[in-house]
């Protein structure tokens, strides 16, 4: 599998990322390399091997139903851009 | 046999094919990943943690409790429960997701395949397959119309635990699709695990339509996303499906894309927006380990399941003898049900159902109340019922006494008497007003004998109103046989 320039040029749109267009044929081939490495894994015998989800070897810990946090609206807007009273703003963003 | 679904389009007949994604809000106390808390209404960001609000080096921990709804959900549904299950990132950019992803599930859901049975009008049933059924978290909510050029941003409901259903593409009509979410509401509310209340956001459908020639393959379908009422759902499939037909015999073709539907208009239109909205890039969230579920658990937990609709109807029917029909209006939700049941214990089932789904939900209606706040109660109902029974009055002044039990809260009894509404069974002092009638209106006594026996409730009533309706209709109506016989 390898990808293209104008393959390189979506992904970065969709991850927000701004790329000029010079760069993006060194960025392919940057990213095909990584999936060439990936294609050599492949290749791997894994057949009966079960995916490995953690180095550690525990359960999802899970948590009660009660009510812990919250209340602090001046804490989390504290860093905030911009707000309006106890709301974030932005840019206008309307469908 | 015709089918009444199909649409007459100007080339021949087509039809729909829909499918449903539900996000039902889990009820919970707390979020799906952290500690806030998910009450609806608040003061805007008051209900928000450090996780919800995407701040660096936060980690989700996920509610135990959230996951028993889920899989109370699933079990509810008839569906498989998937033992091990994994959490995904689903990523896009959007004002009111401050992680820039979602945590869902992807590949491997919590639960799997399921079902859910309508209840037709005609009292048959019809089997729709739920896909999967999926934990995921809702996002933030974004106000576009407090400012000129702002949008405002509250996170309040950022993180709180959803479960999205989805079905399978089983139904026909926009008639169907409504049926299903009314059924689906019901049963999510009878299990407790979501409040089902579409006007606060707790129950939202994405529809997905297409349409196709009766048999052919499935056509293209749109998406039209977030619709929140039943009736919305119904008028934006009735809009797209006849869009579709329109384009595809003017000889067009479907775009696969998602749409939104204006409940001012009345239409949907094309989210251009969207276009790489299904391009998500999901991978599994490293900040959280698969999801390892204990079978004992989840024995345990469908063990406290409760009665389920569909139990309930099938043992309305046999144990009570009601219409089937009957028993799934009566079972649409639990009060009721419970409402005709402690009406009906002991007494004529029929009767129990015949009073509760006319004159009491008719006067439900008119007071704007519901079974729980009703000024009439299920003993108090009964008692009336009693009354007619053992004919201390006739139906016709039981109303008459219903409704002066709704005015006064009095019971049935005490009203009876107060009014002396009691019926009067004595044959003799019926047959005096019978005779004293009789006697008042020879004219009509002679036209009856000569063959006008139209004029029978004629006679009744007057009895009737000689009495003030005490009179048993029953004995009345015997007397005055045997004296109007020439």
């Amino acid at each position: 599998m390898s990808v293209d320039p104008a393959t390189v040029k979506k992904i970065a749109r969709l991850a927000r990322i701004r790329v000029d267009e010079a760069e993006l044929p060194a960025l392919a081939d940057e990213v095909n390399g990584i999936l060439h490495f990936v294609e050599q894994l492949q290749s791997v015998d894994v057949e009966g091997v079960a995916p490995l989800t953690s180095v550690v070897h525990r359960s999802l810990p899970l948590r009660d139903d009660v009510v812990t946090d919250g209340g602090s609206a001046e804490t989390l807007l504290a860093n905030a851009p911009d707000r309006i009273e106890c709301f974030f703003t932005v840019p206008k963003v309307v469908e | 046999m015709s089918n009444p679904n199909l649409i007459q389009g100007a080339t021949g007949e087509w039809e729909m094919v829909i499918g449903l994604e539900v996000h039902a809000q889990v009820t919970s106390n707390a979020k799906l990943f952290s500690g806030a808390a998910t009450t609806f209404g608040a003061e805007p960001n008051s209900q928000v943690s450090t996780v919800d609000a995407g701040f660096p080096g936060m980690l989700p921990v996920i509610n135990r409790y959230c996951v028993e709804q889920a899989v109370r959900t699933g079990l509810g549904l008839k569906a498989k429960i998937n033992l091990t299950s994994v959490f995904d990132r689903k990523n896009y950019f959007y004002a009111d997701l401050p992680n820039g992803y979602q945590i869902s599930q992807y590949k491997d859901p919590i639960v799997g395949e399921g079902r859910l049975i309508l209840d037709m009008k005609d009292g048959s049933t019809r089997e729709i397959g739920i896909t999967r059924l999926h934990l995921e978290q809702d996002a933030g909510k974004s106000m576009h119309d407090q400012h000129p050029n702002l949008t405002f941003v509250d996170l309040n409901r950022a993180g709180v635990a959803l479960m999205e259903i989805v079905s399978e593409p089983d139904m026909r009509s926009a008639e169907e699709a409504a049926l299903y979410l009314t059924k689906l509401r019901t049963v999510l509310r009878y299990l407790g695990t979501c409040d089902g209340n579409m006007e606060e956001g707790s129950m939202r459908a994405d529809v997905n339509v297409s349409v196709r020639r009766p048999g052919a393959e499935f056509g293209t379908r749109c998406e039209i996303k977030n619709v929140n009422s039943i009736r919305f759902v119904r008028a934006a499939i009735e809009y797209e499906a006849r869009r579709q037909i329109d384009i595809l015999e003017d000889g067009g073709k479907i775009d696969q894309e998602t749409r939104l539907f204006d409940s001012g208009k009345g239409v949907t239109r094309s989210m251009r927006s969207k276009e790489d909205a299904h391009d998500y890039r999901y991978f599994p969230d490293p900040d959280l380990l698969p999801l390892v579920l204990d079978a004992e658990w989840v024995a345990e937990i469908e063990k406290g399941l409760p009665e389920l609709p569909d139990e309930k109807k099938a043992r309305l029917v046999a144990d009570y003898g009601i219409k089937p029909y009957d028993a799934s209006v009566l079972v649409a939700e639990r009060e009721p049900a419970d409402f005709f049941e402690a009406v009906a214990k002991g007494r004529d089932p029929k009767l129990a159902a015949s009073w509760i789904m006319g004159d009491y939900f008719a006067m439900l209606n008119r007071l704007g109340k519901s079974v729980t706040d009703s000024p009439v109660s299920a003993k108090a109902l009964g008692e009336l019922i009693d009354l007619i029974a053992d004919d201390t009055i006739s139906g016709r002044i039981a109303k008459e006494v219903f409704e002066a039990m709704v005015e006064t809260g009095k019971a049935p009894g005490a009203i009876v008497e107060e009014k002396g509404l009691r019926q009067v069974t004595d044959t003799g002092a019926i047959e005096a007003a019978i005779d004293e009638v009789l006697a008042r209106n020879a004219d009509k006594v002679a036209e009856y004998r000569s063959g006008k026996d139209k004029l029978f409730g004629f006679f009744v009533g007057q009895v009737m109103k000689a009495t003030q309706g005490k009179a048993n209709p029953a004995a009345v109506n015997e007397i005055l046989k045997g004296k109007l016989s020439p």
